[in-house]
């Protein structure tokens, strides 16, 4: 359907210990900011990584922006976080201004170069997301919450259509992360920036989500907020304290 | 002896361009293969550089006609360690040593059949920089100039696969292609560097100005020159010091790079105490 950022088609995914993703359809809006949550295990990042061309999809189709995944090379209009404890090598001598540079390099043709404007769009992102004095502090000296601002900061600086979040809040403290999901749904409003955030804090992304997708190997909801708060299925999955409490922060 | 006096000898300087050359080469790769954890694809791709010598020397196949058969066998195996890697469900070190035994395995084979150990066979061993001629200096220069302008060219894309893969990927960076273009460059920089250090200590000219520049370095690029510097330096220093002491021109390269590393960390500490 035309405007459709994401969408799957009887999507599957295996790994050797079995099947992980069976049989997932969904279509993601532009403007939508979804929330995907389910139980450790459920297949949430890996539907991610599925939907990016990182893991191998066994059976089903994906696209991106109506072009089919295999076919997709408009890398520019997706932004990604990943979860940044398991990414970022300690050692690694780049600065935060190198870091955030690379997001730009899917704008790039060969041979790829970064000039002057892209420099100064790179001090502009680091100025909106308050860390231009963290410019040139290596990515190895930073705190959780800091790298995790770099890494968003390299993940919009392209200015993307769509920005891909997996679990990108699991080392921060309660403070940082409600500061850090308040900047994703700025970014979805003022941008427009169609947002696609897998988290295991199905409470927190109920502030912010204006659909939420709950995953386990299949999908079990989806669909807006609202619904979401009134579904006897998610009543029974997550028990009514526990959703009356999520909905009412809402 | 002194220094104007060393200087003023061909075959000398022959060695200092050369050498110079080569670890500028092997210096600015290492960064990359140290922060992707392919520090002894260099080792890996020696011990196949030694299989293959012993191959081109039973061909009768000597000097710089013997790259005719090593070139392509070690670019061979250095994508046959990436593809290892990629589809084998093997990891990056165990790769490497898969793909070394054989290299040195069917060196100490060839070798044995055709009569034992030679001078030539033995000087890959240990390397013999200062018996580089006109011609291996030219190939030297001309290759670094080629691998230089690879570098440069892919400059960005190989520092995002270093920084990582799943996120290069996501940028739409042909992360496959690009590492293939790495090993390839490695191996033609191991292929030269051979005559340098020899196999015994080819990976410490890869791993050593890489490990010392990523003590000091605040940047990437900043890294990269660091290491070239230390490489050239100890290079000229190294061949240096083997001439006025009369010692191995290999070992002493490698020990003045150690030393830089100790010096690199000492600063580290002093520097940045925490």
């Amino acid at each position: 359907m035309p405007g459709e950022i994401v969408s799957t088609e009887l999507l599957s995914c295996s790994y050797r210990e079995g099947r992980v993703l069976e049989d997932v359809s969904f279509q993601v809006a532009r403007g939508d900011y979804v929330g995907i949550v389910g139980p450790n295990g459920s297949g949430k990042s890996t539907l991610i990584k599925a939907l990016l061309g990182l893991v191998t999809i066994n059976k089903g189709s994906a696209s991106l922006f109506g072009t089919p995944l295999s076919g997709f090379r408009d890398w520019h209009k997706v932004g990604y976080l990943p979860q940044s404890l398991h990414l970022v090598n300690p050692v690694f001598p780049a600065t935060v201004h190198e870091t955030v540079g690379l997001g730009l390099l899917s704008l790039k043709r060969f041979p790829k170069r970064l000039n002057r404007a892209d420099k100064e769009k790179i001090n502009i992102i680091l100025e909106e997301l308050a860390i231009s004095d963290l410019e040139h502090k290596l990515i190895g000296e930073l705190s959780g919450g800091q790298l995790q601002r770099v890494l968003l900061a390299r993940a919009i600086v392209n200015d993307p259509e769509l920005l891909v979040l997996d679990e990108p809040t699991a080392a921060l403290d309660p403070e940082t992360r409600g500061r850090f999901y308040a900047m994703i749904a700025d970014i979805n409003r003022s941008r427009g920036v169609t947002v696609l955030l897998v988290t295991h804090d199905s409470g927190a992304i109920g502030e912010h989500a204006s659909k939420m997708l709950y995953l386990d190997k299949k999908i079990l909801f989806y669909g807006g907020f609202d619904e979401f708060c009134h579904s006897p299925e998610m009543s029974s999955l997550f028990g009514e304290h526990s959703q009356h409490l999520m909905c009412h922060r809402h | 002896m002194n220094l104007l006096e060393i200087l003023s000898y061909g075959f000398i300087q022959r060695a200092l361009l050369a050498g110079t050359l080569i670890a500028l080469l092997c210096s600015v790769l290492g960064v990359f293969l140290v922060l992707r954890r392919l520090s002894l694809i260099g080792d890996g791709l020696a011990h196949v550089t030694f299989g293959s010598t012993a191959i081109a020397l039973a061909l009768k196949f000597y000097s710089v006609m013997s790259l005719l058969v090593t070139m392509p066998i070690v670019l061979l195996a250095s994508l046959g360690i990436l593809k290892l890697t990629e589809k084998g469900r093997l990891s990056g070190d165990a790769a490497i040593g898969l793909v070394s035994a054989l290299g040195i395995s069917a060196g100490i084979i060839l070798a044995s059949v055709g009569g034992g150990y030679n001078v030539d066979l033995l000087s890959f061993l240990f390397g013999n920089i200062l018996s580089i001629r006109s011609e291996e200096v030219v190939i030297a220069a001309l290759l670094c100039l080629g691998v230089m302008l690879m570098l440069t060219l892919y400059y960005h894309e190989l520092f995002a696969i270093s920084f990582s893969d799943e996120l290069a990927k996501v940028s739409g960076i042909h992360t496959s292609f690009i590492n293939s273009v790495l090993v390839l460059l490695t191996a033609l920089s191991v292929v030269l560097a051979m005559k340098l250090v020899g196999i015994m200590l080819i990976s410490s000219l890869l791993i050593v100005p890489a490990a010392a520049a990523l003590q000091l370095a605040r940047g990437f690029k900043v890294c990269i020159v660091l290491a070239a510097l230390q490489g050239c330096s100890s290079v000229i220093i190294g061949i240096i010091i083997s001439i006025m002491s009369n010692l191995p021109a290999s070992a002493s390269i490698v020990m003045v790079n150690l030393l830089f590393f100790a010096a690199a960390c000492v600063i580290r500490r002093i520097k940045y105490p925490t």
